[in-house]
């Protein structure tokens, strides 16, 4: 059941791009076309994922032993980018497809601050799921990095969809472009406001 | 940069207000600059702690740039502005917990700010150390004037208040200071700013 609320919350109530403005140069810049937002989706949910269960252990089991927790910025970033680094390799190898429609995405997703904070959400931030306010475990943090990605993934694909139609229409000169994109964004956000209270 | 050489260090830092406001004209660092604005001095205040780690990684980046092999510049670029977080991190704990916290997981994500990596290897890795300073600073102010801008509207807009003055009694429009708001003024105001500065250029 717990997992069940984190799920809908990270997707819906708290959806990591129209509530917590995390990954919006990729919501802004990649936009334009579906199948491109869905493939940058695609790269963000598998890095997002992996990438908080890597910075998760190394936060419980290297910094926090070590009396070095202030370190977190530094590591974290360090690992995400060694980690998009190793990801790029593996894939190439194992999956040249998959690689090939990842492709320029993946080493973009270094500076995406939604991985990041993610990541950083996770050790920093206590949550109230089911009660007690507590620090997510293991189990709990990799479930809502990718309940987060998939929320990401949905606010891209629905973003993108509405401004492939956008293309269409007459627009104001000086709206044309990012302008009447926010303008959208900010209509989204206002329909995504109203899953709050659901959970 | 050819420019560069002509461009005095007056010219350096004003440039970043209107002519290269990385907020209005790049387009860069959007995520901060709609989460941070729900008010005047919150917009402010992340304008300057992002201007703080541009000047000092700026200078540092330009003062070892010759030294960093070219293969490996930009994660070297990372360790360095994430050195400079850290210490941002520890200065605000000190000394002003209250927007620290307010400010929260947007303190340590200036380290993938584009703005501040932008600057790095467009301008610092090929121009010298004050130089270097100055681009930090205009850029910074730059950032900071749009977000107390952004900040200040949004306010004004969804609780009737100035820099925590509160002179309109009521609620406000909520929404402004919600999600929504920050996509929709960021909107305006852009389309606004290119009219007035085409208006001028003509």
């Amino acid at each position: 059941m717990e997992y069940i609320i984190i799920i809908i919350s990270a997707i819906f109530v708290n959806n990591i791009l129209l509530a917590q403005f995390l990954g919006c140069c990729p919501f802004l810049g990649v936009s334009n076309k579906l199948s491109t937002a869905a493939g940058m989706s695609g790269a963000v949910c598998f890095v997002i994922t992996l990438a908080t269960l890597v910075t998760y252990l190394l936060q419980y089991y290297v910094l926090n032993p070590l009396g070095i927790g202030f370190l977190q910025t530094i590591a974290f970033i360090l690992v995400i980018a060694a980690l998009v680094q190793m990801v790029e390799i593996v894939l190439k190898k194992v999956s040249p497809s998959l690689y090939q429609a990842l492709g320029i995405f993946l080493p973009l997703i270094t500076t995406n601050c939604a991985v990041l904070g993610v990541a950083l959400i996770v050790v920093t931030k206590e949550f109230t799921f089911g009660g007690e306010p507590h620090m997510l475990n293991l189990a709990e943090s990799v479930v809502y990095a990718f309940a987060t990605s998939l929320g990401f993934g949905l606010a891209m694909i629905l973003f993108a969809g509405l401004r492939e139609q956008l293309a269409l229409n007459k627009v104001p000169e000086s709206f044309k472009g990012i302008p009447i994109a926010l303008v959208t964004a900010s209509i989204l956000a206002m329909a995504f406001m109203g899953f709050s209270g659901l959970v | 940069m050819t420019g560069g050489q002509t461009m005095t260090k007056f010219q350096l830092i004003t440039k970043g207000l209107i002519k290269e406001n990385p907020t209005f004209v790049l387009l860069l660092g959007m995520c901060p600059t709609l989460a941070t604005t729900t008010s005047a001095i919150n917009g402010m205040s992340m304008g300057l702690a992002t201007m703080f780690v541009l000047v000092l990684s700026n200078m540092a980046i330009s003062a070892v740039a010759n030294v960093i092999p070219d293969k490996v510049r930009i994660p070297a670029y990372i360790v360095i502005i994430a050195t400079f977080v850290t210490l941002l991190q520890f200065v605000m704990q000190a000394y002003t917990p209250a927007i620290y916290e307010t400010l929260g997981i947007f303190i340590p994500l200036i380290v993938v700010n584009c703005i501040v990596l932008g600057r790095a290897e467009a301008f610092a890795n090929k121009n010298s150390v004050v130089d270097s300073a100055c681009d930090g600073l205009g850029i910074g102010l730059g950032f900071t004037l749009s977000l107390t801008i952004l900040g200040l509207i949004r306010e004004i807009l969804g609780s009737g208040s100035a820099f925590g003055f509160k002179f309109l009694p009521g609620d406000g429009i909520l929404c402004f200071v919600l999600a929504p708001g920050a996509f929709m003024v960021l909107g305006y105001l852009i389309v606004l700013f290119h009219k007035l500065t085409d208006k001028k250029n003509k």
